[in-house]
């Protein structure tokens, strides 16, 4: 193996670290649609935001930091997805958006807008950033409808790398079925980590507003974990029944960079079957949400932690297993030829060496982060 | 007709975002490091006045550091949505500052600012302390690894092209964090933001005044943010000179514009006052200035520390055939736009050829292709992005926006240092509640700091074009292939929801004002 591909499969994994964090951390997003169900009242409402009042930074704070390691490390992938699947892309953002300004200014008087109208924003935020990041996670082994060619830039009048070629812009992808599923399952998730936090910070509080959230939370549990675990199921089968593409790199045309690529039955089983770590991260993940859940069903424990490195392992197990491998990551319907691979969107050898001395900082970064979790989240 | 309109839009709502973007942030940049300062004399002297202070001005940071955060997330993505040639042809260079900022920057400011607003009764002091510290910080440097990128833009140094990519990629990390752009920019930027954070504490602390109410918070209030809007302002004029002569040598159609400068000449005078001939193109005899009161040889100086020195005008820079000194100290006779179109097409039919037989079987014609392609690149990349260009016309930015952008800023920047002065003065006299007219004027300088800030980017931003890429690419090869239609409709709605943004948040912080610092009893 080449240092340079060494590099983009190292930068495969960083972001997918930050891709399974952002789903564990959208436990934010899940507790906002506990909104008006479960914190019924003003007080309970209050009580509920107050707790995810200083995490929503962190989630956003991933997104971003997503977004500029995908940016650095995979430009085609930010270029191609993003240009292309515009809707999708907008729509995820804005939700965020609301997002941000509804936790700072909900409960500030004259805040305009009222706070009926922010706790929509937080439940819209809730419902649809989650399921449409499933969406847009699912488009790596569905494929978008986009062409590229890199040359195009020697024709001024038709100069665009990569372009959608629908005009729908992204939009006809949230209509998919295998794209909303994956939709749902991020969303039950996000709601079931969301209810484990809530229902286990407020059992350590006294008054009767936390004991009845967390008494609602509980029971409410019980539908949603067991929607989450049935979607998952689905999701998994149909990822593993799906076809996927591959680079041939025992191909004379596999110049390093580009290559033909070629469809495979059932790619991202073989290529679980054949890396046996990825195997591994994913079935620990898996095991792990399920005893955190059993624990939380049968035993009462809230198992937030637990629960949520299993997704986090479970997600990241998902995200390996479709860039590594040769994999195209990001196949085009219109064209397979252009479809992304770790070989061909990523990075120069350089800008993946300087990017690997600062991701040494991403452990410093965890650890205060955790100190401060730690700190912020203990309840007094 | 379809691409420029789609060009237009694209530029609009970036344009929209970032001057929202740049209402919020540089009140976060300096009201941070005001606030550590508080912390800092709460924590030394343990007197809980300081702590009121400290949480009174937190509230007004925590009002705006939303607002910073959301409007920052959407530029943030729109280098993706919006530009996605840009974001391939240099996203090797381009990407790598916003991943730092993320895990260097947004994370700390983002962990510790939860700390610092939410964590009074749950850390311990000297930890609360040195998160407002990690917080002012993390903004700042935040701001570094942003202004890196945007640096670069203007003076794309340290990179290479890559023909078998057809992208650039870095060669020299270090020379593009240190570049002379990406430090005079970040100086001025965030000296910028200090000011207005200064003066904005000033206001609100004088409005008190005016009130007769908390006189001993707004007094203590005012001399820490006069002294630092006094350093901030003397500073500003220090850096404002430096990216003055950066420019001038790395962007001197910009310079140009600013001046509205058509002709050059040895000791070009620098205008002070002026009004721009509406009639005048680089291509007819109109006089540039309707009006204008000149310092004589001031841009020569401003340019290049020679008061005799030369600084091309428009019409020179089109034209060409005079002597400069190019970024990296050489000296160089400068070629005509019609050179730089051919000079770049020349790159882009290089390019063209190296894409052609890049994968041709035959060893022979393909290397000795490749390496003809490759040495008139080389000679020639510098102009690629002439290669998408036409008229002149297409080459010179917008003069009277630029223009007026500039003397706007500049003027209000004197009128800041006439302000502060005073401000220093009337505070040492312990006076200021008596002075009704400068308390008039310290919160009708509130919207004209603002002002300032905002003009200072439509100088950099407007001055540049066509370029996003300095000399590279141009805007109308850099956008995504979206319809126009579907950028518009998205324009409209960042308009009405930023702008509703920002009535919340200016109802909210009126408010918050309007309150006081909760509890204090400083009389």
């Amino acid at each position: 193996m080449t240092t340079y591909h060494f590099l983009q499969l190292y930068w495969w994994a960083i972001v997918s670290v930050l891709g399974a964090a952002l789903v564990f951390l959208m436990f934010v997003q899940g507790g906002q649609t506990l909104l008006g169900g479960v914190a019924r009242t003003e007080d309970e409402k209050k009580l509920l935001l107050g707790l995810f009042g200083h995490k929503w930074e962190l989630t956003f704070t991933t997104l971003v930091t997503f977004g500029g390691a995908a940016f650095a490390s995979f430009p085609l992938f930010y270029s191609t997805s993003f240009g292309g699947a515009y809707w999708l892309w907008i729509i995820i953002l804005l939700s965020f958006v609301v997002q941000a300004f509804s936790y700072e200014f909900r409960n500030k008087e004259k805040n305009l807008l009222g706070r009926k109208t922010y706790d929509i924003f937080l439940k819209l935020n809730g419902l649809l950033g989650t399921i449409l990041v499933g969406v847009a996670v699912a488009t790596f082994i569905s494929g978008g409808n986009y062409a590229m060619d890199k040359m195009s830039l020697t024709v001024p009048s038709a100069n665009i790398v990569s372009y959608w070629t629908n005009d729908y812009r992204g939009l006809e992808l949230i209509f998919k079925p295998f794209n909303l599923l994956l939709g749902i399952v991020v969303f039950l998730a996000a709601r079931t980590l969301g209810m484990l936090y809530v229902y286990g910070q407020c059992s350590k509080m006294e008054g009767d507003t936390a004991s009845d959230i967390a008494a609602r939370c509980q029971s409410r549990l019980k539908v949603t974990a067991l929607g989450f675990v049935v979607f998952f199921v689905a999701f998994v089968v149909c990822m593993f029944l799906s076809a996927g593409y591959r680079v041939d790199t025992s191909s004379a045309a596999f110049n390093g960079t580009d290559g033909p690529i070629v469809e495979e039955k059932y790619a991202y089983l073989h290529n679980m079957l054949s890396h046996w770590w990825i195997a591994a991260i994913f079935l620990a993940g898996v095991v792990i949400v399920l005893s955190g859940l059993g624990r939380a069903l049968l035993r009462g424990k809230p198992s937030f932690y637990l629960t949520g490195l299993g997704v986090f392992l479970a997600v990241w197990g998902i995200l390996l297993d479709i860039g590594f491998g040769d994999m195209a990551y990001f196949h085009s319907l219109n064209d397979v030829q252009s479809s992304l691979t770790l070989y061909n969107s990523s990075s120069s050898l350089y800008t993946l060496k300087t990017m690997a001395w600062v991701s040494l900082a991403v452990p410093f970064v965890i650890l205060y982060i955790g100190y401060v979790w730690k700190k912020m989240t203990a309840v007094k | 007709m379809l691409l420029s309109s789609l060009v237009d839009a694209s530029r609009l709502q970036f344009a929209l975002t970032a001057m929202y973007h740049w209402l919020f942030v540089p009140l976060t940049l300096g009201l941070g490091i005001l606030i550590a300062i508080f912390e800092t004399k709460y924590y030394r002297t343990n007197d809980e006045s300081w702590k009121k202070l400290t949480q009174f001005w937190s509230r007004i940071f925590a009002i705006n550091f939303a607002c910073g955060v959301a409007t920052g997330i959407i530029l943030e993505f729109e280098f993706g949505t919006n530009w996605s040639n840009y974001s391939w042809f240099v996203g090797d260079i381009f990407g790598a500052p916003l991943a730092i900022e993320g895990i260097f920057a947004f994370f700390l400011e983002s962990t510790f600012f939860a700390v610092m607003y939410f964590g009074w009764n749950k850390v311990s002091k000297g930890f609360h302390l040195l998160s407002t510290w990690l917080t002012a910080i993390g903004a700042n440097i935040s701001a570094y690894w942003i202004l890196t990128a945007n640096g670069w833009m203007q003076n794309p140094v340290g990179v290479a092209f890559n023909p078998a990519t057809a992208r650039n990629e870095m060669v020299d990390f270090w020379g593009i964090v240190f570049s002379s752009t990406t430090i005079t920019k970040f100086s001025h930027s965030v000296l910028s933001g200090f000011l207005v954070a200064s003066i904005v504490v000033i206001a609100i602390s004088c409005w008190y005044l005016k009130k007769q109410r908390n006189h001993e918070f707004s007094m203590r209030s005012i001399k820490y943010a006069a002294v630092f809007g006094l350093f901030s302002i003397f500073m500003l004029m220090v850096t404002g000179h430096s990216s003055a002569v950066t420019v001038a040598k790395t962007q001197p159609m910009k310079l140009a514009a600013m001046e509205g400068l058509y002709r050059g000449e040895n000791g070009t005078p620098l205008v002070g006052i002026g009004i721009l001939n509406p009639k005048k193109e680089y291509d007819n005899d109109e006089k540039p200035y309707l009006f204008h009161i000149s310092f004589p040889k001031g841009l020569s100086f401003l340019a290049n520390m020679d008061f005799d020195s030369f600084v091309p005008g428009i019409n020179d820079i089109i034209e060409g055939g005079y002597k400069y000194v190019d970024k990296n100290g050489e000296e160089r006779t400068a070629i005509s736009f019609q050179e730089k179109v051919e000079r770049g097409n020349m790159a882009r039919r290089a390019l063209e050829l190296y894409g052609q037989h890049k994968d041709n079987p035959d060893t022979n014609i393909r290397n000795q292709v490749l390496a003809q392609a490759q040495q008139y690149l080389d000679d020639n990349f510098e102009y690629f992005g002439y290669g998408f260009l036409k008229d002149p016309k297409e080459s010179i930015p917008n003069i009277p926006m630029t223009f007026y952008s500039f003397r706007i800023m500049v003027t209000l920047g004197g009128y800041f240092i006439v302000f502060l002065l005073a401000c220093f003065w009337l505070w040492k006299k312990k006076v200021i509640e008596k002075k009704k007219w400068f308390i008039f004027l310290a919160i009708v300088s509130v919207p004209l700091v603002y002002i300032c800030a905002e003009a200072g980017w439509i100088v950099a931003e407007v001055g540049r074009q066509p370029w996003t890429i300095q000399d590279l690419l141009p805007v109308q090869a850099s956008v995504s292939g979206v319809s126009s239609g579907n950028v518009w409709t998205t324009f409209i709605i960042f308009a009405v929801l930023f702008t509703t943004l920002l009535i919340a948040e200016l109802k909210i912080a009126f408010n918050q004002i309007k309150k006081g610092p909760e509890g204090i009893k400083w009389n």
